[in-house]
């Protein structure tokens, strides 16, 4: 059990639904594996890609970003932004050797405590099966 | 910037157990004091007590603090209260961070408390590592447009207007409708008085009179919303009424040839093209229903005062205003088709078609129809409903009104037919509060209460007069079968029918049940997500009279303060351009506030290019940032760099 790999998650959560989700998580107890790290950014299309390829290749073992539902964007459609962006950071996973699993993006609203805690708790199930980054190994 | 010495100092909350009973506080602090820059390590029992906060004040002396962190709750909940101390001891207030221990931590890890530990030692590191490279902002000042905006002219906007217009701003009620009241002027009593709902509305309305700072628009509806707190920019669209004010003589109604069914009483009476909804509706002079009228101009010619246009159209208002409050009210559940017998009989009645039917001014002049033997009130149609599937959309809340409505019409009925039988079957009674009066009585007047299973609902089996209703009784474990002589389904409250529209112009955000949420569910509850937006009333959740009309006082009070201050801050989290910046402008197209413009300028004899930011435009979301290749463009706060420090601390383990 001490030996079992633990995935570290870099996950940055849009300010005005994703991190009160997570914060409702809290609130209503919602048990998941402390494996997640949090960064409160404004918006997910503030995200740049660096800061995920250099998350993912320097010791994260996956990356979350995760904004307001379509239609719900406190910005007015920053979140649809993010989702292009997200397509563009798949094909760059490709290119750096790194699994589709490593990275995701989602849409968890402030009421979808639960939600959060499925999807760090989903990611981190997916990634102790896909192992460490191949960046942490060397 | 210059080079000063970094000296953070940090703060770890115990917040009662709530922390402290997971994680090893001691551990943290002495971690955090460990950490690079950090000059001051401590812990309270209460960060947010305000000896905690004095702390702070004196420790930024003391120790010649330069930034502070906080690890204790989310900071939308404290991180004003701690930006304030920071200031109160001398520093820039964007001079803080916090980490999140607890709703991200604690909370949520306590089944494992050495990792949790450790998680808030990390989170801690990334909150230092952002604070050493934060940079003192001073927001902007705006001047503020000193009247309001009201969106909804039912209860609670009614209210929320007048009071809006009596501390001196002036105020636009605007209501997509062509009369004001909203849904209550339709019932026929209110509980505890003999006042009409129609009557108490008239006192409303009658006030909207008297004061020179309302404007009443009736038939507007809002188009879109520009700008922000203290700045908004509201577009309406006015559907014609095709009346001007008049004197209310009627001979155009008397005239008018088309007959329609009349919403109002929802169908049991007829109305002409040409209508009032009742005697005394406000704006007191009739409109005209367009989808049904011929226009044969007999109101026309029968009109002495030339106040009907026929050939009307749509109307563009724009509105400056400081600040909204939304007060859209909520939709009465309307049952499926055959649901408890609903459409099969007019002996099945839904609460609020009752309400019209005993109302003595009504369209059946308060009798119900038909011989009254045993009326059958069926608790929670349309609430409280169950999913059968995960993607299944149900009313999953208890409407909180229906109850109540229940048993005042219940003792109604049993004081107009004392030899009647009248029954309540109901899941849970929820006459809350004074209420419990209402339920009381019409326990000593002989209504009849059957508790049923909510998977076990009475059976409505419609006959030609009346029907047949079969309920498991809970207590006795009996099914017992009554001959009703009428049903009343005591249906409940779903989001207003234009909810999504009210959504999308004011960019609110929806609760899990579809109503409007609010900023924060305890603290905040008339706030919404866009700041300078209030909210009021049903459109929030389901509401009674009293606190829908409470509510809109509430956020007319709550309104009045941006608009008193007379200028407010603008967040100063806004994109800057950097020197890197080289004006290949592709963040011109992805911004979102249309905030970015490409400028030209001469530097060494050289012509060069860079973009510019409107500050007042500029939303602070950050795809600019993030879609810049070269660094060119940063969200103050929320900078590149910062975002990087963070996501290498949390790395550093």
């Amino acid at each position: 059990m001490t030996d079992e790999f633990e995935p570290l998650i870099v996950a940055f959560c849009c300010n005005w639904c994703a991190y009160a989700g997570a914060d409702l998580a809290g609130v209503s107890r919602k048990k998941y594996p402390p494996n997640v790290r949090i960064i409160r950014v404004m918006c997910s299309d503030m995200v740049h890609p660096n800061l995920v390829m250099n998350a993912l290749t320097k010791g994260a073992d996956g990356v979350l970003i995760a904004g307001c539902h379509p239609g719900d964007c406190h910005y007015g459609g920053g979140n649809l932004k993010a989702e292009e962006r997200a397509n563009a950071i798949m094909l760059m996973l490709e290119d750096f050797g790194l699994e589709p699993e490593r990275f995701r993006l989602e849409w968890i609203s402030t009421s979808e405590g639960n939600k959060f805690a499925k999807v760090v708790s989903e990611m981190v199930a997916d990634l102790k099966k896909l192992g460490p980054s191949p960046y942490k190994r060397g | 910037m210059t080079e000063e010495e970094l000296r953070v100092g940090v703060y770890v909350c115990h917040c009662g157990t709530n922390i402290a009973g997971v994680v090893d506080v001691d551990a943290v602090v002495e971690y955090a004091a460990s950490l690079p820059n950090v000059v001051h390590a401590t812990k309270n029992m209460y960060m947010c007590s305000l000896p905690a906060q004095s702390g702070i004040k004196e420790d930024i002396k003391k120790h010649s603090l330069n930034r502070v962190v906080v690890a204790s709750c989310t900071p939308k909940m404290h991180e004003p209260t701690f930006r304030a101390a920071v200031q109160a001891g001398g520093l820039n207030p964007f001079l803080y961070e916090q980490a999140n221990i607890r709703e991200h931590c604690a909370w949520v890890h306590a089944d494992q408390p050495e990792r949790a530990t450790e998680k808030a030692k990390d989170l801690v590191r990334m909150a230092v590592a952002k604070a050493r490279l934060l940079s003192p902002l001073n927001p902007k000042k705006i001047a503020v447009i000193r009247s309001a905006l009201v969106v909804g002219g039912g209860p609670a906007g009614l209210r929320s207007a007048a009071d809006l217009a009596s501390r001196g701003f002036e105020v636009s009620l605007i209501e997509k409708s062509h009369f004001l009241g909203g849904n209550a002027v339709r019932s026929a009593s209110l509980p505890f008085t003999d006042q009409t709902p129609r009557e108490a509305a008239a006192v409303l309305t009658d006030a909207l009179e008297d004061e020179k700072n309302i404007s009443v628009h009736t038939g507007y509806e809002a188009e879109s919303l520009n700008g922000y707190l203290g700045n908004f920019t509201i577009s309406l669209v006015k559907k014609p009424r095709f009346v001007k004010e008049c004197s209310n003589c009627g001979r155009c109604i008397a005239v008018c040839p088309v007959e329609t069914d009349n919403e109002f009483d929802y169908g049991l009476s007829m109305r002409k093209a040409i209508y009032m909804p009742y005697d005394s509706a406000y704006p007191n002079y009739p409109a005209i229903d367009m989808s049904v009228c011929k226009k044969c101009g007999e109101c026309v010619n029968a009109c002495a005062e030339s106040a009907i246009d026929l050939e009307a159209e749509d109307e563009k208002l724009d509105l400056s205003v400081g600040a909204v409050v939304i007060a859209t009210g909520a939709k009465n559940y309307t049952p499926k088709d055959g649901e408890f017998g609903w459409g099969k009989s007019d002996r099945v009645l839904s609460l609020p078609v009752l309400e019209r039917v005993l109302d003595k001014t009504g369209p059946t002049k308060g009798r119900l129809k038909g011989k009254v033997e045993n009326v059958v009130f069926i608790g929670c149609v349309g609430s409280r409903q169950k999913k059968t599937s995960e993607e299944e959309k149900v009313n999953e809340y208890c409407s909180r009104i229906c109850c109540t409505e229940s048993v005042k019409n219940a003792i109604h009925i049993k004081d107009r037919h004392p030899d009647a039988g009248v029954f309540y079957l109901f899941r849970d009674i929820r006459t809350y509060g004074r209420d419990e009066y209402l339920y009381r009585e019409a326990l000593e007047k002989g209504v009849v209460f059957i508790q049923f299973e909510g998977d076990v609902p009475p059976e409505v089996n419609v006959l030609k007069k009346g029907a047949k209703v079969v309920v498991s009784d809970v207590l006795s474990r009996e099914s017992f079968e009554i001959p009703a002589s009428h049903v009343v389904l005591a249906t409940g409250f779903e989001p207003g029918a234009d909810a999504d529209k009210v959504l999308e112009v004011f960019k609110l955000n929806r609760s899990a049940d579809g109503f409007f949420q609010e900023a924060h569910i305890k603290l905040r509850p008339l706030e919404t997500s866009t700041e300078g937006v209030f909210i009021a009333g049903a459109c929030q959740a389901p509401k009674n009279l009293v606190e829908s009309i409470a509510s809109g006082s509430a956020a007319a009070a709550k309104a009045a303060v941006p608009l008193s201050m007379g200028e407010v801050e603008l967040d100063p989290a806004k994109a800057m351009v950097t020197e890197f910046c080289d004006g290949c402008a592709i963040c011109i197209d992805p911004c979102l506030g249309k905030a970015i413009t490409l400028v030209e300028y001469e530097k060494d004899g050289e012509l060069k290019k860079t973009v510019e930011v409107n500050e007042a435009l500029c939303k602070g979301c950050g795809v600019c940032m993030a879609t810049c290749p070269k660094k060119g463009i940063d969200v103050r706060h929320f900078t590149l760099d910062q975002l990087q420090a963070m996501v290498d601390a949390a790395l550093e383990t």
